[in-house]
Formats: C-alpha cells, sequence, structure tokens
C-alpha cells in the first residue's frame, strides 16, 4: 500500500519536473536569437547608419535610411487605412452580434486572420500593381493593411464587448444621438483596449515581408514617391542577408536589430497598457 | 424661435444618426467584399493553369518551368513535411507550457515573465528567425548531417521545421493556457478528495475536459506553419526536384508553397506558369482557411459550454 502511494507522487514529482524542463527549455532559443541578433546587430547602428543609404558592393559603409524611411511611410499609410475600417467594422459586430451581416463579417475576419501573407501579395498584385504597371509603395500599404484589418477588428470588437451595457443605456436615456453614444462614451472607454489592438497589428506589419515581395518590392535608393517601388526593414533584410557579401550582411543585421527593437518596444508598450487598464485581449 | 432651431438640431442629429449606422453597415459589406474579392481574383487568375494542367496537377512529380511541365508535389510534400514534422516537435512543448502556466502556476512573476517571453516569440517576425537560422543553425545542422554521414547541405525541410517549431509553438500554448485555467475548480478538488495526486489530476480531469480545446491549438498552429513563408524560404534551399529516399527527402532541400511561391512569382514569364503559382497559393488559401475555421469552430463551442 505505501509502496504504491510511494510510486504514484514520485510519478506526479517526475511529471512535474518534466514540465516544467519543458516549459522553460522552450525560451532558450528565443533568447539565443535576441542576444545573436543584438551582438550582432548593436555596433552596426550609428548616426551614419541610419541617415545614409546602402553603400554599393565592395565599399564599406552605408545605411539603411531608405527602409527606415519606406518602412515609416507604408506602415502609416496602411494605418491610415486600416485603423477606421477596422474600428467602424468591430463598432458593428460588437453592436449587431446577431445579425447575419454580422455572422458573415465575423467569418470573413477569421478568415482573413487565416489568410497567409505570401496570399495577400498575390492578391494584391492583381488588384492595384499590375493596373498601375509598376510596383508601388501604395499596393505594399494596401497589403499590409490587409494584414492588420483582422487584429484590429477583433480588438475593438472584444473591448467593446467588455463594457457594461449601463454606460450605452446611461447616455441613450439621456438623449444622446446614437452616433455620438457609440464615438463619444463608448470608443472613449474602450479606448485603451482599441489602442494596444492597433500597436500589436503594427508590431506584427512592420516585420511582414512575404506580402510586401510582389508589392513594394524594394528599392535601395531613399524615395517618398508611393507610386514608386520602396524599400522596407524586413524587405531589405531578405534581400541583404540571402547575397553573398559580409558588408551586406552586417547592414542586414543592422537592420534586424532596429527591426526588433521596435517590435520589441511596440510589444512592451501594448503590456504595459494592457496591464494599466487590466483588459484581456 | 427657438423650439425650431431645437427641432432643427434635432433632425441634424437623426440625420448623422442614419448615416452612421450606414457606414457600421458598409463597413462590415466591405469586408464581406474583400474576403470573396481575394478568393474570386485566386480563382480567376488560376484558370488557365486548371484549364490546361487539371487536377493532375497536384500529384506530378516533376516542377520544370523552362520545358513547361508543372507538377505541385514537390511542394505539397515539402509543405506537409515541414509542418507536421514542426508540429510534432511542438507540441510537447505547447502542452508543457499550457499545463504549467494554466494549472502548476497561474500567478506570479516568474509565470508572467514566462508567458510574456511565449508571447515574444510570436512577435518576433519571421525574417530574422529566417536570417538567425540561416547563419547560426545551417551550419550546425550542417556539422550534425556530416557526422550522421548524409549530403550535408545545412539548409533543407529538417532545418526549416525546426525553426518553424518554435514559431508555432505560442499560437498552441497561449490557447492552452487559457484553456487550463478554465477547468472548474471543483473537478479538480473532487480529484484530490478522493485521493487523487496532482499527475492523476493533470491526466484524468484536466486533460479530458480541456482535450477538444488543446485540439483547436493544435490546428491554429498547423494553420501558422502550413502558411508559413519567409523564414521558410530562407532555410528551406529551393528545390523543386525531389529526391528519392524519405531520408534524403527529409534531410535534403526543398520547397513549400509558399516559398516557391516567394522564389518564382516574379520570375514567372508566361501565363502557365505564373498561374500555376497562383494556383498553389489557392490551394494553400483553401487549406489554412479550413483549418482556421475549424480551429475557431471549436474554440467557440468549447468556451461557450
Amino acid at each position: 500500500m505505501d509502496a504504491r502511494i510511494g510510486i504514484r507522487n514520485t510519478k506526479s514529482i517526475l511529471f512535474k519536473g518534466l514540465i516544467v524542463f519543458l516549459a522553460f527549455v522552450i525560451t532558450l532559443p528565443l533568447i539565443v536569437v535576441l542576444l545573436y541578433i543584438i551582438k550582432q546587430g548593436i555596433f552596426q547602428v550609428n548616426w551614419h547608419f541610419l541617415t545614409h543609404v546602402p553603400a554599393p558592393v565592395g565599399e564599406t559603409g552605408g545605411g539603411i535610411s531608405n527602409a527606415l524611411v519606406g518602412s515609416l511611410i507604408i506602415v502609416l499609410m496602411s494605418s491610415v487605412v486600416a485603423i477606421p475600417v477596422g474600428i467602424l467594422s468591430g463598432i458593428y459586430l460588437s453592436e449587431n452580434p446577431h445579425t447575419k451581416l454580422a455572422y458573415y463579417s465575423g467569418l470573413c475576419v477569421d478568415i482573413l486572420q487565416g489568410v497567409p501573407s505570401i496570399v495577400v501579395g498575390i492578391v494584391v498584385y492583381f488588384w492595384i500593381v499590375k493596373p498601375l504597371g509598376t510596383f508601388s509603395a501604395i499596393s505594399g500599404s494596401i497589403a499590409l493593411a490587409i494584414m492588420m484589418l483582422p487584429i484590429v477588428i477583433r480588438s475593438t470588437e472584444q473591448t467593446l464587448r467588455l463594457l457594461p451595457p449601463s454606460l450605452k443605456e446611461a447616455a441613450l436615456s439621456l438623449g444622446v444621438p446614437y452616433h455620438r453614444v457609440i464615438l463619444k462614451v463608448i470608443v472613449p472607454c474602450g479606448f485603451a483596449g482599441i489602442l494596444s489592438g492597433i500597436m500589436l497589428s503594427i508590431a506584427r506589419i512592420i516585420g511582414e515581408t512575404a506580402p510586401l515581395l510582389f508589392t513594394a518590392f524594394g528599392n535601395p535608393y531613399l524615395t517618398t514617391a508611393i507610386t514608386k517601388p520602396m524599400e522596407t526593414l524586413p524587405h531589405l533584410i531578405y534581400t541583404y542577408a540571402t547575397s553573398p557579401y559580409d558588408d551586406w550582411h552586417n547592414l542586414a543585421w543592422g537592420a534586424s536589430f532596429i527591426l526588433l527593437m521596435f517590435v520589441l518596444i511596440l510589444n512592451i508598450f501594448t503590456k504595459l497598457i494592457t496591464r494599466k487598464w487590466n483588459i484581456q485581449l | 424661435m427657438t423650439k425650431n432651431k431645437r427641432l432643427d438640431l434635432s433632425y441634424t442629429q437623426m440625420k448623422w444618426e442614419t448615416v452612421f449606422r450606414r457606414i457600421l453597415v458598409i463597413m462590415s459589406v466591405l469586408l464581406l467584399l474583400l474576403v470573396v474579392g481575394i478568393l474570386i481574383t485566386l480563382i480567376v487568375q488560376s484558370m488557365p493553369s486548371i484549364k490546361s494542367l487539371g487536377i493532375g496537377f497536384l500529384w506530378g512529380k516533376i516542377w520544370d518551368p523552362v520545358s513547361n511541365i508543372y507538377g505541385a508535389y514537390p511542394f505539397l510534400i515539402g509543405t506537409l513535411l515541414t509542418s507536421f514534422t514542426a508540429l510534432l516537435i511542438s507540441v510537447p512543448f505547447s502542452y508543457a507550457i499550457s499545463i504549467y502556466l494554466g494549472e502548476y502556476n497561474p500567478k506570479g512573476w516568474l509565470s508572467n515573465l514566462l508567458k510574456n517571453s511565449i508571447e515574444l516569440i510570436a512577435a518576433v517576425p519571421s525574417i530574422i528567425y529566417g536570417f538567425w537560422g540561416l547563419f547560426v543553425l545551417v551550419p550546425v545542422i550542417r556539422t550534425f548531417e556530416a557526422k550522421i554521414h548524409i549530403a550535408p547541405y545545412g539548409v533543407g525541410i529538417f532545418t526549416s521545421s525546426l525553426v518553424l517549431a518554435v514559431m508555432i509553438i505560442p499560437y498552441a500554448a497561449s490557447l492552452g493556457i487559457t484553456l487550463i485555467r478554465m477547468v472548474p475548480s471543483p473537478l479538480k478538488e473532487g480529484a484530490y478528495a478522493l485521493g487523487a495526486t496532482r499527475f492523476e489530476v493533470i491526466r484524468s480531469v484536466i486533460m479530458p475536459y480541456t482535450r477538444s480545446g488543446l485540439f483547436a491549438g493544435v490546428l491554429l498552429s498547423l494553420g501558422r506553419a502550413l502558411g508559413e513563408t519567409m523564414a521558410v524560404t530562407m532555410l528551406i534551399g529551393n528545390t523543386s526536384t525531389i529526391a528519392n529516399s524519405f531520408k534524403e527527402i527529409f534531410f535534403g532541400p526543398g520547397n513549400t508553397m509558399a516559398s516557391v511561391i516567394a522564389n518564382e512569382f516574379t520570375e514567372a514569364d508566361h501565363t502557365v506558369y505564373l498561374s500555376a503559382l497562383i494556383e498553389l497559393g489557392l490551394v494553400l488559401f483553401f487549406v489554412t482557411v479550413i483549418i482556421n475555421l475549424i480551429g475557431k469552430r471549436i474554440i467557440t463551442k468549447f468556451t461557450n459550454h
């Protein structure tokens, strides 16, 4: 009898050991990747690196200003498209959860969330790049906006659903028109949740490469023309990482470091916001 | 006078109310149109290849655009092999994380730290995993392959699966944590009261209760793995020929559907070639969407009951 209890207890302890081991060992690859990128990238970054375009093969120096500016412009343009559309659809979904339209739109959000990013690239290629006849920053922004939408919609919907209905009822009973109730009462109350959804979506798309391969394409020169090909950070990393030159690899390490920092900072900010307002996403 | 003005004001407000409601509806219809548009574009653009290559395209073993022969078999195999290998490697870890953070240690700083690190794994862009893999993991794998006496490519299906496995863990894990925390404590307490050990509670109460939900998490991970492009493209070696023995396929270079699209889309110089690539995209779209929807369905069912 005692022996069996002993065996069962040992089993339990061994199992716990295994679980703890597996759960913690998986942070190792993350730590290794982060440290390696930081080690390789941090010494590449200086003022010259941030303000110059990549140097041609054989020359040392050069920077990634074209990709920084490009990423900024493209992410800004996709946000301008995706944030209003996303918030408004999210409001619709949370306000009318039982209509047929809401069911199908919700389904579409789920589908959009599952679409592989490369497929988005193909589709936008046929929608915008082909009619315009050239790769362009606009097409890249549209592709990224499509990737952003489901995240913004879901976070808006879920945040607004958690708000107590009494808020809305109180405002409506005072005679406030519906659109003002939503825009002046409901959305401000859920602002933190919506904001953290937006930041998460930006953190997500800023590192997306696949949809940009056939849309924004890339450009070795600094440009702000949105109807022309434009370089972005992840695309620059892809091109230079797969090149055979050491100087270019160094450039790509530096760019990876900067991209990683962007993503980390955005994620930490989101964490702080969600913790302060106690939001579950 | 003042009364009229007030009435006018409320009329404008009412007008705005209707406009606002309409905008909300239009935005949601826009979503429908977007998804339908994606589907139609993919189908229309892959028509030339569907017409000229037929259904045999899917199991044609040779992909040779130069002589106009297109078969998707190498990519199907590549995609399935990388995804399922990655899934096999990742499942023990994501289950362990779910159990640890859901049951053993649901609160406190250590738990938060671990949970945030897991979420960080998903936040790191795939291009960075690819870049790191290319310069750090590939040489390691190459030495390993030389040691076990197979052609030391370094890049290949095995290497991609390893990186992919790490990348997809968060998707199953974060869902699993939430679900395991939802197990009602009376169930667990009942089992403890009967003298069950912690392991027995997990095995016979928590696991059966959350099985379908954990499976849904694995499906979400699989959906991610199938569609993942950049890290795989950089690590898989990009060969469209398929080797003869399983060992050579598994450790040698290959291609997935996503990676062949990424590599050859801008080079595709005639209609059928381009269209064949888009058909691959269409297949990928259907598979990932179906897997995702099934996963989501299971989750909704689970959280409602």
